[in-house]
């Protein structure tokens, strides 16, 4: 449905190029959820702008091809993006935004505001379907006549997933859906995410920093460390059988409720993109980092996984 | 039974919301909580956003004045300590923020930063203050000291910066630290390493520490006992296994059945949690407050407010059987 192949994403800052998103690919079927999943600045968030073209002045270089449906997204223009594509095929729900909602407007106002802007739909026709989603989201209807303040976090998040369907598109990007959540409130908003994508047939991009959350969704798991995809793979595998030694240490971090695994953590932090290391980009915290590393490594198949590493590199 | 180093006693804070010409309202932030802490243990405070759980830390620090209770340090009340004697706790106590971007003062040098006590507090001067600072920088192992010592914050990562901050908290050599969500803002890689850092010093040092965080999923590598606050009352108290393993109170099985462990099969299936939200905390419910979402309510959790009462040797909860 959704096939992204070699995007590049760089930032032109002072002195320099960030490459936030680098040769990324992957895939997105339709029902299915893949998740994106890496720490701050991995370029998980780059990448989900770079997918709706949502970017900024400095972009110094934009490449790669995006087909939805066999029809390359990089190939259209602005408006033509803008009025077939945004909100109607592809929409998101962004970080924090049921923080960024307008305190001045009424919640139902701005949840219908992308039908009004990006179509034709009379007053009458979008304040039905602004009904209808907040629904599907299940928000009182009465919510659509309260401001942003009336409502508490958890019936925020939701009118704001409630505007990222309202013109019926197939792919929603979720953009850490539920950071600044309470647990239980972000379970139940998972629980409705669930919900919708079997009611509507929705694909997801799930864009999280927690792989435990990830499972909640994923039906594939893209793990990213400093914009590039450095595993890629079916869930199923990529939880029990790790080939990437980020990918194992990330699992190995995180903190279990159920069993008594004592969890490790990587030495070291994130590289700054503006000077990665040479070579792969793990390699100063990677256990297993050997000479050949300070070279860039190459794309290997491994169980059904793409890794990017030289453990796996055929030579 | 070893004599508590923190002894909390229906410590009560309310903070008054005044409307015109009408009588002052109150949030109660912290109703009635009472707890001790041991020697060299961790009690982990978990609860949700508005539960009362960063205010019931910073009034055992007297950063926030109590409304009513006693909170006994070494047997000493701290709510009535005069400002001198303030002085002295002032040493003895001492927290970790959860935001190590801002609780660093950015035009300080790492140096000054974990120097600042000592100037606050009078300790030493020059050349022993030089050596204090340096044995703190390898305490929380920001080696070589050399690289960071004169390096400004935002040099340092967000894992660095709160091993700053924790090297600023044990300067004095604390007795008590209150640890206010001091991983929650750093990455997934890096946040155990700094709960097993804070075991370390723990160790060490003979700290006793109050853990307050959201997430329960971390507070069985950093804690003993497991305290949980829902709406200002402590609803849940016990050894951290025993709670999480069999949870008691109807909010505690909820909170530990919406956190997931990684695992491909949960995208199959729905979580079992209860909807709406943590109450008004100008206007609580009657009885206890987690009723309105609590799929075992009875008639008289409605109108009684039930009390935290020991049902097994050392596991307090507050829903009557």
């Amino acid at each position: 449905m959704l096939n992204v192949s070699s995007l590049k994403l760089y930032y032109q800052v002072r002195g320099g190029t960030v490459k936030a998103v680098d040769e990324i690919d992957f895939n997105l079927e339709k029902g299915r959820t893949v998740a994106i999943v890496g720490e701050s600045g991995c370029g998980k968030s780059s990448t989900a702008n770079a997918i709706l073209r949502l970017l900024p002045r400095n972009v110094n270089t934009y490449t790669g091809k995006v087909l939805l449906q066999g029809r390359d997204l990089m190939e259209m223009k602005d408006d033509e993006f803008r009025r077939e594509v945004a909100w109607k095929k592809i929409s998101m729900v962004f970080q924090g935004a049921m923080n960024s909602l307008n305190p001045v407007l009424k919640v139902g106002d701005q949840v219908a505001e992308p039908l009004i802007v990006h179509s034709s739909a009379s007053k009458a026709e979008a304040a039905k379907r602004m009904s209808e989603a907040l629904q599907l989201v299940r928000l009182p209807s009465s919510a659509a006549q309260r401001y942003p303040h009336e409502l508490s976090g958890g019936m925020k998040q939701r009118a704001v997933i409630a505007m990222s369907l309202i013109a019926n598109p197939e792919i929603v990007i979720l953009d850490e859906p539920t950071s600044a959540l309470d647990v239980i409130t972000q379970a139940n908003i998972m629980n409705t995410l669930k919900t919708l994508r079997k009611e509507l047939g929705l694909s997801y991009i799930f864009i999280t920093h927690d792989l435990a959350l990830a499972s909640e969704l994923a039906d594939s798991l893209a793990v990213m460390y400093a914009g590039k995809i450095v595993e890629y793979g079916a869930a199923e595998g990529m939880y029990t059988d790790p080939k990437h030694p980020y990918t194992q240490k990330l699992l190995e971090s995180v903190p279990t409720l159920r069993t008594d695994k004592k969890p490790g953590f990587i030495p070291g932090a994130p590289p700054d993109l503006f000077n990665p290391p040479a070579g792969c980009r793990f390699q100063p915290r990677c256990p297993y980092a050997m000479e050949v590393c300070g070279q860039e490594p190459p794309a290997a198949e491994v169980d059904g996984h793409r890794v990017l590493c030289w453990l796996h590199a055929k030579r | 039974m070893p004599e508590p180093i923190l002894d909390v006693r229906n410590l009560k804070v309310y903070f008054p919301i005044r409307k015109r010409l009408s009588k002052p309202t109150y949030v109660k932030a912290v109703d009635d909580v009472s707890l001790t802490l041991n020697e060299a243990e961790t009690v982990a405070v978990v609860g949700e956003s508005g539960s009362g759980k960063t205010t019931f830390g910073k009034c055992c620090l007297r950063l926030v004045e109590p409304h009513s209770g006693q909170i006994l340090y070494r047997g000493k009340d701290i709510t009535k300590l005069n400002s001198k004697e303030l002085l002295w706790y002032r040493r003895e106590a001492q927290i970790v923020y959860q935001d190590p971007f801002s609780s660093l003062n950015p035009f300080f040098t790492i140096r000054r930063t974990i120097e600042e006590p000592l100037i606050v507090h009078g300790v030493h001067s020059g050349p022993e203050r030089n050596k204090m600072v340096e044995a703190a920088l390898e305490d929380v192992k920001l080696t070589p000291i050399e690289s960071f010592a004169e390096k400004y914050p935002h040099m340092l990562s967000g894992g660095q910066r709160q091993r700053v901050a924790i090297a600023r908290a044990m300067i004095l050599s604390p007795k008590f630290v209150v640890a206010d969500e001091p991983v929650s803002m750093l990455d997934a890689s890096v946040r155990v390493e700094i709960l097993y850092l804070l075991r370390q010093l723990q160790e060490e040092h003979r700290i006793s520490f109050l853990y307050i965080t959201h997430d329960i999923a971390t507070v069985k590598y950093f804690s003993e006992r497991l305290a949980i606050m829902y709406a200002g009352k402590l609803v849940e108290l016990g050894p951290i296994r025993d709670v999480i393993s069999e949870p008691l109170h109807p909010y505690t099985q909820s909170l530990i059945e919406a956190i997931p462990d990684p695992d491909p099969q949960n995208r199959f299936s729905l979580r079992r949690v209860p909807g709406g939200e943590p109450p008004d905390p100008t206007d609580p419910p009657e009885g206890c407050r987690f009723n309105p979402r609590c799929h075992v309510a009875r008639p008289e959790c409605r109108s009684q407010e039930p009390q935290l009462q020991e049902v097994k040797p050392g596991r307090f909860v507050a829903c009557p059987p």
